[in-house]
């Protein structure tokens, strides 16, 4: 059997691998599945035919609010946000070569925590609730910013991005705990819901916010994929080859602190996603990054959709935030990847 | 094309490797770099690679400074295979030889027919088609050292420079390597630059030697004009006799230490 | 590289150093509190102990306790992680890499929340428990394959067990509220309230395992060039691995149930040990116990003193001490473990 198939136009040409093609299929269904699906379970059980009318404005008042209102920009605030966090691990894996590399490292995660929590704190009833996921994003980008500038030094390395984002985050992550116990016992529950991650009260607006992002970091994380194939032979090869290693450094770094930085202000600290989804890509469909790409969307996307499903169902009427479980299931599935592909890590 | 150093000085943080160092690389040729460990051998292959930038001074490629010129241009004309480059773990030979393509590709054109040709052309020459699907790391270190060869080749460079190719490999393995560069010279007219540790090896496969020493070029040329005991003292501080290599007639540096006295016409001549 | 290559004298010299910082920074551990306390009448509670005199008791019931405990802990910590980054050659790993933090923490929840378990002795032994059970799961899948344990296999398992027992603890204190303000000073670690009879139950294992770590510096130099050549000087590398393995739990393991998660030394401290003494691990073992007990004690007198009355989580005081330090050294330039 053909392992590879090129296809090939005037200006055009790309090769694929058979395999890959055929896994992504698959998980690009399993998207698809997960937005009909999504509306469709939950208390009130629907058909999908019934929620396809109901999107279509033809369905009853009472289904078309839980459908439009409710379920549907649940789901794919889901899918959006498990991509974002997917393609952002995924990035970050690449840039600096080392597998345990999550979106904490940049200090996403602790830039966004410590400005949210310190809004719930400090902040609570002189200003709006609707300002923490502004207020997170911009902790994100502060924050890594400041990683990135810490870690420069004539370019930035690898080893030194990530032992200046363990330190920089550690300190972040103390700054919480910190706040947190200085703070009432409602805030602190409040504020543990946000960093434990959950998608409960997604709106349409969420979507807005994340949707745009998502279309534009995308086709650019595949436009920078052939060179972080590359990267991955070491800074001198690559070098060698052609990378302009420091500015693409940058370049893909800052994207993935928009993708998670994004969705950790829709969805809070949800963790895991950024971390596992890449490697779950990678036993599926190999390490071409141009493939790796939509596939950790994909497998962010059905991860944290999943996640979400149980949370809001089974232990209805409670909404248990979603961050719960992307460990709980993601989790287990990756250690049977790992059991698997056990002669091959 | 040709490659030229004008006038270059590196230091690592406030230690001086190179000083004011000029050198021209015949083109069509192999050039090999010899010296004592430390001698900035490497610094200056890495400097011509543009791997690092000199404080001073410039590399020219047909006469425009390496700075000027966007790094993928470069990549098309001069490929580097750096010291001890590692694979990621699973990476089999076919993909690392096709990463040789990158400069060449864009988001578009990521797979073209040429890509293909000169991927299996340079898995071809480095005769590593036959374990064209095994992980790089399950190979042995030739065959390694090969397949990375291979890498360099598929990049369609007509300048090659390799940094301690044949470190770490067996005798026969280095043959082996010193052989493939050889042929890619005759066949393709490929210029070559490599540092080599073996003096011996250098001699024999060089057309033209440069030996370093003391942050500068020392002597270069034709291995049989330049290699003399002298030389071979100021650059490796060490003792030796030379004899003609029996087979090609090329230098031979026989070394002597302190270990076994010389005896014969050696020991007659120490007694003068 | 040629710098990192300290002569040997620069290294004694720092070693005592440092061991004058702990010294300084055990004493001010029993100075310094609530109430500023005279060096004589601490001196005197050791010479004359007066049980009518509060500042006695303090000293020997309070203060000294937390210093001792703190040195153990820290030095502890900061050994395990020595190893942990020399075993799983990744310069990001940490005790943690174990899933013993995580462990111990959803153990301890589920005591608290569960089985109504209030006294920090039950509670320790179902940390201790809760570590040593996620660190055999982590090994054991990181053992399987025709490799062996391999670097890579083994930070993949820690951290899915560790996520895995993550999210169980998110889970049981998001449905609990109530839970969550009783564990939560815990989940950050603190070094009040624990007495020396904690700590006596671990202590003999940590001194074993102390012991066996500082021995064990020559193997893990050999250890660190790889596996093939490790294997080739005739090291039974399998069994090394399980050693180091054993060491870490006990190490860590036991740290964590004194203590709670300290999360920040395990993994800090074996970079700045390799700062000062490069890689040569006769050397780096020591230095790591020595700054591991330096680092955990002065962040238990700052934690007590800087919002005082309320007391700061020593977890979070290590981090905001030690962070920007670690941040200074890896910017000189950390090597790459």
């Amino acid at each position: 059997m053909k392992r590879h198939t090129t296809w090939r136009t005037r200006f055009f040409s790309v090769q694929m691998d058979m395999r890959a093609i055929r896994r992504m299929g698959l998980l690009v269904l399993a998207v698809l599945a997960a937005c009909l699906l999504g509306p469709s379970l939950g208390n009130t059980m629907l058909s999908p035919v019934t929620v396809v009318e109901t999107m279509m404005g033809s369905g009853s008042g009472a289904n078309e609010f839980i459908v439009n209102n409710s379920r549907v920009p649940r789901t794919l605030v889901a899918l959006l946000t498990g991509g974002a966090l997917g393609v952002s691990g995924l990035l970050l894996q690449g840039v600096v070569r080392n597998p345990l590399a999550a979106p904490d490292i940049v200090g996403v995660t602790g830039g966004a925590s410590v400005a949210a929590v310190a809004f719930m704190t400090f902040g609570a009833g002189a200003v709006s609730i609707q300002w923490i996921p502004l207020a997170a994003i911009s902790g994100a980008l502060l924050v890594s910013t400041l990683i990135y500038a810490l870690a420069w030094k004539k370019g930035v390395s690898p080893i030194r991005l990530i032992l200046i984002g363990i330190g920089i985050s550690a300190i972040m992550s103390a700054a919480v705990t910190f706040m947190i116990i200085v703070s009432s016992a409602v805030t602190a529950t409040d504020a543990y819901v946000w960093l434990t991650g959950s998608i409960y009260g997604a709106s349409w607006s969420d979507i807005f916010t994340i949707a745009p992002v998502i279309a534009l970091g995308l086709p650019l994380a595949v436009v920078f994929s052939s060179s972080l194939n590359a990267q991955q032979l070491g800074d001198d090869t690559s070098a060698g080859l052609g990378v302009r290693i420091q500015v693409d450094r940058i370049v893909v770094v800052f994207l993935s602190v928009v993708l998670a930085g994004t969705a950790v202000a829709v969805a809070g600290a949800i963790g895991f996603i950024g971390l596992i989804a890449p490697h779950i890509a990678r036993a599926l469909i190999g390490r071409s990054y141009g493939a790796l790409v939509p596939a950790s969307a994909c497998t962010g996307a059905i991860l944290l959709f999943a996640a979400d499903l149980i949370a809001r169902t089974i232990f209805y009427p409670v909404d248990v935030p979603a961050g719960v479980f992307t460990a709980a299931i993601g989790a287990p599935f990756f250690l049977y990847l790992l059991f698997r592909n056990r002669n091959h890590f | 094309m040709s490659v030229e150093a004008k006038n270059l000085t590196f230091s690592y943080e406030k230690e001086t490797v190179l000083r004011d160092l000029s050198i021209r690389v015949p083109e069509g040729e192999i050039t090999v770099f010899i010296g004592a460990n430390g001698c900035g051998k490497s610094t200056l292959l890495r400097t011509m690679a543009r791997l690092i930038q000199p404080e001073k001074g410039a590399v020219l490629l047909s006469g425009k400074s390496i700075s000027e010129l966007k790094t993928k241009e470069i990549a098309k004309q001069l490929s580097i295979l750096p010291q001890g480059p590692t694979a990621p773990e699973g990476l089999t030979v076919e993909q690392l030889v096709k990463q040789g393509r990158y400069p060449h590709q864009s988001w578009l054109k990521q797979w073209s027919p040429e890509d293909e040709t000169m991927v299996e052309n340079a898995m071809e020459a480095a005769a590593v088609t036959s374990f064209r699907n095994t992980p790089v790391d399950d190979l042995s270190g030739g065959q390694r050292q090969r397949a990375w060869i291979a890498m360099t080749l598929a990049q369609g460079a007509d300048t090659l420079l390799l940094d301690e190719p044949t470190t770490y490999l067996d005798m026969a393995h280095q043959i082996d390597v010193l052989d493939l560069l050889h042929e890619l010279n005759e066949q393709e007219g490929s210029t070559i630059v490599m540092v080599l540790h073996d003096i011996n090896l250098a001699c024999r496969y060089a057309d033209h030697l440069v030996a370093m020493q003391g942050k500068s070029v020392f002597a270069q040329g034709r291995p049989e004009d330049i290699v003399t005991n002298d030389m071979v003292k100021q650059v490796f501080h060490m003792n030796c006799h030379i004899a003609a290599d029996p087979i090609f007639d090329t230098p031979m540096v026989i070394p002597y230490g302190k270990g076994r006295k010389p005896y014969g016409a050696i020991a007659a001549a120490e007694a003068e | 590289m040629k710098n990192r290559m300290a002569p040997k004298r620069r290294r004694v010299l720092t070693l005592f150093l440092i061991f004058f910082l702990f010294l300084l920074s055990f004493a001010s551990s029993l100075l310094f509190g609530q109430t500023p306390i005279t060096a004589g009448e601490v001196w005197k509670s050791f010479s004359a102990f007066n049980d009518e005199a509060t500042s006695h008791i303090v000293v020997q019931s309070d203060r000294l306790p937390r210093a001792v405990i703190a040195t153990v802990v820290g030095a502890s910590l900061a050994v395990a992680g020595t190893l942990m980054q020399a075993l799983t050659k990744n310069p990001m790993a940490s005790p943690s890499i174990f899933g013993i933090n995580q462990g111990a923490i959803f153990f301890v929840v589920i005591g608290v929340v569960y089985l109504s378990l209030s006294s920090l002795v039950s509670l320790m032994g179902m940390a201790f428990l809760g570590a040593a059970l996620a660190a055999a799961v982590v090994y054991v899948l990181g053992s399987l394959g025709r490799d062996g344990l391999t670097p890579v296999k083994i930070v993949l398992a820690g951290a899915a067990i560790s996520a895995l027992f993550q999210s169980y603890t998110q889970g049981i204190l998001v449905l609990d509220e109530a839970g969550l303000q009783d564990v939560m000073f815990w989940l950050a670690g603190s070094v009040s309230g624990r007495t020396l009879d904690m700590l006596l139950p671990v202590l003999p294992f940590m001194v074993i395992a102390m012991i066996t770590a500082l021995l064990l510096g020559r193997a893990i130099n050999l250890f660190i060039t790889g596996d093939d050549i490790a294997k080739g000087m005739g090291q039974k590398t399998l069994l090394l691995k399980a050693v180091i393995g054993v060491i870490v739990v006990l190490l860590a393991g036991s740290s964590v149930a004194v203590v709670g998660a300290v999360g920040f030394i395990g993994l800090v401290i074996p970079h700045v040990a390799r700062f000062f003494v490069g890689h040569d691990y006769r050397w780096v073992l020591p230095f790591s116990a020595l700054l591991g007990a330096v680092l955990l004690v002065s962040a238990d007198v700052l934690a007590r003193l800087i919002i005082m009355p309320q007391e700061v989580p020593i977890g979070v005081m290590t981090a905001l001490v030690g962070g920007p330090f670690f941040i200074y050294i890896a910017r000189r330039g950390v090597s790459n473990l």
